[in-house]
């Protein structure tokens, strides 16, 4: 028997806050007037502001709440605050986007939030019920995101795509979860990181353990795109409207990455090193297939779609060392993703004008000239998507590569920094075309609004920052890596 | 009374006719109902193991599940709806729009 106490419900205080946001945006929306919508957006951004500062009431009373299923220690709170940040930022880069496009309603911010909220839960879960349940809250509303430009055939085809795929894939983790329960007779993982410790290592019946897992990996890799399971990521980045694709590439990647820690390195840890070579596997092949794939791109949101799934790899990398050396430099490298890719997709999206139109490499030709913050800002995030020393991109690239030198890893470092050197090639071609073209670009329309530069400025600031400050963020990020689950 | 696995066998042949149907068909609405089914070879493992087990979670989680897929099922039908008022197709090759 279950009893809610008062500390179960501060400990989904930040969740409990921003699905009510959302239900209030919904209420409002019909009572406002086509052209006040914005008003619902700066709403939901004081929502997920009151959810930041409901994040500091729970870490107060961390522990675990409604029968063992939610955990608010350091880890889940160190990620709602990672998505709460991806969230205000992308509410502070969609505002003039979505007027431009004409769709600006009040779904999108309530949709928005609750795609947060079920990655929160994604992260905040020990147990594959509510696991299961964040990855659906937050699925639902990014597939409705991903086509939320209904006159748009392109949206309406991504959303499609993601909504088959990531349905399917959800199919395989549900799957992957019942077996689960079949083996052990529990979908708890605490239970289940108890009950595997004693017994050593995770084989009743060992075709069946590995099925299970194998599963529900699947499930989760294709939500970090990785390779075999990265098809639709190209597609649906190009498709989806820019501000919603900043989103998608950070968010759900992000809340899918705190699953697959909770569950890999911490429930089923003792499962031996099979696993291990899963991780060490995908990680080369996306590392490889994301890099030399982004080479061929001419269009700017493809080929940050293949750079998303290469810098997918690298996490991978993190987590295959992450046993010896734990989860500390995955986080790390999560936040200054999400800083980098978000802030370039946000400005990708103004640059490319009414209809996104823009978005072909040569259409920045000569930017650095008519448009030198703009451009100057592009180079930054480029220059730390590629991993230059000064940004944040370089030290969360050591870090990792570091902690796999640490644990061993001699060979999928090297195809790390091969690859990374790789990728130089074509954030570069950005850079090239951007300083070293004459041109009139086609990109350099309106000035920017100012809350897109608020959005901007806290994204190269925050990269300068960790690039020439990391030790304190370390700290934290080593505060947030608890032992799992 | 029926042994455990003659439902783990059911529950693993709808899934694999799930997978089957995604991968081979080229109605959308047609792939929506193969996933649908893998959902439900899901919900029979589910409840199966929960009667082996003589506990109730099981079924509750089936019972998340049932939801979800109706929820999923809202969804992508809306998806579909948007896709031919624009196309007029439901046909998955000629969605084909994006391409690399």
């Amino acid at each position: 028997m279950i009893t809610v106490q008062a500390d179960d419900l501060v400990r989904i205080l930040p969740q409990a806050i921003l699905a009510g946001f959302a239900i209030l945006v919904m209420v409002f929306e019909p009572f406002l007037p086509a052209a006040r919508k914005t008003l619902l957006g700066w709403f939901s951004l004081f929502g997920v502001v009151a959810a930041g500062a409901a994040t500091i009431r729970t870490s107060f009373s961390p522990g675990l709440a409604f029968g063992n299923s939610i955990s608010a220690d350091r880890f889940s709170l160190f990620f709602i605050c990672l998505f709460l940040l991806v969230a205000a930022l992308t509410l502070l880069g969609s505002f003039h986007s979505l007027e431009r496009e004409n769709i600006n309603h009040g779904e999108f911010y309530a949709l928005l939030l609750m795609a947060t909220v079920g990655m929160c839960f994604m992260a905040a879960s020990t147990e594959l019920i509510m696991i299961f349940l964040g990855l659906e809250i937050s699925s639902l509303a990014t597939y409705v995101l991903a086509g939320f430009k209904r006159q748009d055939a392109l949206s309406n085809e991504a959303s499609l795509k993601y909504f088959l795929l990531g349905s399917f894939a959800t199919a395989f983790f549900l799957y992957g979860i019942a077996v689960v329960y079949g083996l052990t007779g529990t979908t708890n993982l605490l239970v289940l990181s108890a009950q595997l410790g004693r017994s050593g290592e995770f084989r009743p019946g060992a075709v069946f353990a590995w099925v299970a897992l194998l599963l529900m990996f699947v499930g989760l890799a294709f939500k970090v795109s990785t390779v075999p399971f990265h098809v639709w990521t190209p597609d649906v980045y190009q498709g989806a409207p820019a501000p919603v694709t900043a989103f998608l590439s950070v968010g759900p990647k992000a809340a899918a990455f705190a699953v697959l820690l909770r569950i890999f390195l911490g429930a089923f840890a003792s499962a031996g090193s099979g696993v291990f070579w899963v991780f060490w596997a995908s990680a080369i092949l996306t590392m490889c297939l994301g890099n030399l794939a982004a080479l061929l791109q001419s269009n700017v949101k493809r080929l940050l779609a293949y750079s998303a799934i290469a810098h997918a790899g690298y996490v991978l990398v993190g987590i295959a060392a992450g046993r010896g050396e734990g989860t500390a430099p995955v986080l790390f490298y999560l936040t200054v993703y999400a800083l980098m890719n978000v802030g370039a997709f946000l400005l990708v999206a103004h640059l490319a004008g009414t209809g996104e139109r823009w978005t072909r490499i040569e259409d920045f030709t000569g930017l650095g000239y008519q448009r030198p913050a703009v451009a100057a800002c592009l180079a930054a995030f480029m220059l730390s998507l590629a991993g230059f020393p000064t940004t944040a991109g370089f030290f969360a690239k050591f870090y990792i590569f570091r902690a796999a030198v640490h644990s061993g890893l001699i060979g999928l470092t090297i195809v790390a920094v091969l690859t990374s050197v790789v990728s130089v090639y074509y954030y570069f071609r950005l850079i090239v075309v951007m300083y070293m073209r004459e041109g009139k670009a086609e990109a350099a329309s309106a000035s920017l609004p100012w809350a897109l530069r608020v959005a901007l400025a806290i994204s190269v600031v925050g990269i300068f920052y960790l690039g020439l400050y990391p030790t304190d963020f370390l700290l934290l990020t080593n505060l947030a890596a608890v032992p799992l689950p | 009374m029926i042994p455990t696995h003659y439902y783990l066998f059911l529950g693993a042949a709808l899934f694999t006719i799930g997978v089957v149907g995604v991968l081979t068909r080229r109605n959308i609405i047609v792939i929506l109902m193969s996933i649908e089914l893998i959902l439900n070879a899901v919900n029979i493992n589910l409840v199966a193991f929960s009667r082996y087990f003589q506990a109730v979670d099981g079924q509750v989680f089936a019972i998340f599940v049932i939801t979800d897929a109706a929820a999923e099922a809202a969804v992508g039908l809306g998806l579909i709806i948007a896709l031919f008022r624009n196309k007029e197709t439901v046909n998955a090759d000629e969605i084909d729009l994006l391409k690399w």
